[in-house]
């Protein structure tokens, strides 16, 4: 199975919809890796452009943000754009039925946490790396600052989910089964 | 305990249940448009399985850039078209006989009372209007479909929305749905059915139907339901007539889809209409409602009638009885896209196209076009479009534009008058 972690970018807002994860003008792309360099591109952060290839950015494997992640159209253009830059594990308060469904279709994590864990996680400083036990179900946040010691959050997957994961994805799941 | 409508068509098309919370329903139709599903036929084809559970059960078309605007367009309408051919998809609906999905495959009679239906397409949800369980889904959930014919959803939780009183002249479904979502906000519904249901409900054309179920993502919604009755049966009659001897008795075989009186629901809201005027929205997050008097006097640049929203033929009489006689105001843009081309036609024949004409719109040919900002009247940056589609995100008609979503009263009233106005005070 694929180890899921890494770098996190943190995305302060809630209700971030998929049309700002990956405009509809990219949507006449009929491959994935022609959706990279437009990841997040229409966000708005505090009312202002986000710097969609900050070094952060660039680096980033996991993304954490707030409720109701991805949001309005169900293009799955939206998680491929976040595959085709190898961030694997979305982590918010709660997401669109949708999004997280595309999410775990292509064998990687939505991974809602309890609003006290998000706002701790957003709250440390410096840099933030995570590393998930899927088998544990808990994620553990390490700060670059070296001042904190590591968050631990407990999260849980509902099983089929964490099946779908572990097929690596609903195709493959449903081809195996149905 | 009862059972919702939504549990009743889960129940009826149940083929496997992998844990509790999760259900595998067979598919009564998977729809498809050109641009969520090109990459799913592109997937199959180099896996080796190019092939379709039942093409009687798939309808395709496009409808999103036509006609094709450039070489990708281009190309994924041709995908879309050898796809169809190769696996003897006969409902397809290319050039000349496409128009927006939501509207297209309801007046074509494919989807009925108890169906699951699924699409590439957040606004799925539409086809909830005639008591079906239809849901948006990514590409992948319709890649299985289409080679499967199954799709797994969570056990359905519903809740109510139960909508009393008469609407006022020149206030409609538009109107209804925006101040649902601005009392439920863009997360109230998610992971939900909603059943829209009250005397009001009762008494709407399909149209409105639609309408109302179309924009049940917004809320979140999985799906928004309408309970199926004499209106669906009517409206479905010319397709259903072999299979009932009357309509009373379609009326009668629809009714076991009905909720039970006792069934369970996370939540019952209930909205009177009676005093609702007309709303619009004005932020970038479709529960950003306002009553109309609010932002009465914020200048437009363009007018958008049209969408799986607001682009049927009961729309575009509103529009015109509006625009009748009428110019736009000075500087003002106006587009028109007819949602099919049934739709087109009756609005010819009726005497719109050219009320539309005569007022300086742009007639366009049935597409979404600039409603998701693909082509057809994307705004430039800091322009303002007053628009009957369903998203103001951030970006949808063009970066750094703005889009206020009304009814297609509202954007007539705005056409001529150049800025967001009370389209009560045009209408006797």
């Amino acid at each position: 199975m694929k180890t899921f972690g890494g770098p996190a970018i943190l995305l302060d807002r809630s209700d971030i919809n998929t049309d700002e994860i990956i405009p509809a003008k990219y949507l006449t792309e009929i491959t994935k890796t022609a959706l990279k360099p437009h990841l997040l591109e229409d966000l708005l952060l505090d009312g202002k452009a986000f710097d969609s290839h900050s070094p952060e950015m660039e680096a980033a494997k996991v993304v954490i943000t707030r409720a109701n992640f991805g949001c309005g159209s169900s293009r799955e253009h939206a998680v491929w754009a976040f595959e085709v830059n190898d961030i694997n594990v979305v982590i918010a308060e709660s997401f669109a039925r949708i999004f997280r469904q595309n999410m775990f279709n292509c064998g990687i994590l939505a991974m809602e946490l309890s609003k006290d864990d998000i706002d701790a996680l957003f709250a440390m400083s410096g840099d933030i790396t995570l590393a998930v036990d899927l088998d544990k179900e808990t994620v553990t946040a390490s700060s670059s600052d070296g001042t904190q010691a590591d968050l631990e959050c407990s999260f849980s997957l509902n099983s089929y989910d964490k099946n779908l994961v572990g097929a690596g994805g609903w195709l493959a799941y449903a081809d195996a089964n149905y | 305990m009862g059972k919702t409508i939504a549990q009743k068509i889960f129940d009826a098309h149940l083929r496997d249940q992998p844990t509790p919370e999760n259900m595998v329903l067979d598919l009564d139709v998977v729809l498809c448009h050109e641009i969520t599903t090109p990459i799913a036929i592109m997937d199959l084809m180099e896996k080796g399985m190019d092939r379709v559970f039942d093409p009687s059960k798939i309808k395709a078309v496009i409808d999103h850039v036509t006609p094709a605007k450039d070489s990708k367009t281009a190309a994924q309408g041709k995908i879309m078209r050898e796809w169809a051919k190769r696996n003897q998809i006969k409902d397809f609906f290319d050039i000349g006989e496409n128009g927006v999905c939501h509207a297209l495959f309801p007046e074509k009679g494919f989807i009925r009372p108890g169906y699951t239906v699924i699409m590439g397409d957040s606004h799925t949800c539409t086809h909830g209007a005639f008591g079906a369980f239809a849901a948006g889904v990514g590409t992948t959930d319709l890649e299985v479909g289409i080679l499967k014919g199954v799709c797994t959803f969570r056990q359905p939780v519903s809740m109510k929305v139960e909508i009393t009183g008469a609407l006022q002249t020149g206030v409609s479904a538009k109107d209804v749905i925006l101040a649902i979502i601005k009392k439920l906000t863009v997360n109230g519904a998610t992971d939900r059915v909603i059943e829209f249901v009250g005397p009001l409900v009762d008494q709407m054309n399909m149209a409105a139907r639609m309408t109302l179920c179309n924009m049940a993502v917004e809320a979140g919604a999985t799906s928004g339901l309408c309970l199926p009755d004499r209106v669906t049966a009517e409206y479905l009659w010319p397709f259903i007539k072999d299979e009932y001897v009357t309509i009373d008795a379609a009326v009668e075989d629809f009714a076991k889809w009905h909720s039970d009186s006792d069934a369970e629901y996370v939540e019952v809201v209930e909205l009177d209409v009676s005093n609702l005027v007309p709303q619009v929205t004005y932020g970038y997050k479709p529960d950003h409602v306002k009553d109309i008097a609010d932002m009465a006097g914020t200048k437009v640049d363009q007018i958008y009638i049209g969408s799986c929203t607001n682009g049927r033929i009961e729309d575009l009489r509103d529009a015109a009885a509006i625009l009748k006689d009428k110019k736009l105001a000075e500087g003002v843009r106006g587009i028109v896209t007819p949602a099919t081309p049934a739709i087109y036609s009756q609005a010819m024949e009726e005497g719109i196209i050219k009320i539309f004409m005569d007022a300086g719109f742009c007639v366009l040919n049935p597409t979404c076009g600039a409603c998701l900002g693909m082509s057809s009247g994307v705004l430039a940056e800091d322009e303002v479009c007053a628009s009957t589609t369903n998203r103001n995100f951030n970006g949808r008609m063009g970066k750094g534009g703005m889009v206020h979503l009304m009814s297609p009263h509202s954007a007539a009233a705005a056409a001529i008058t150049g800025t967001i106005s009370d389209p009560r005070q045009f209408l006797a």
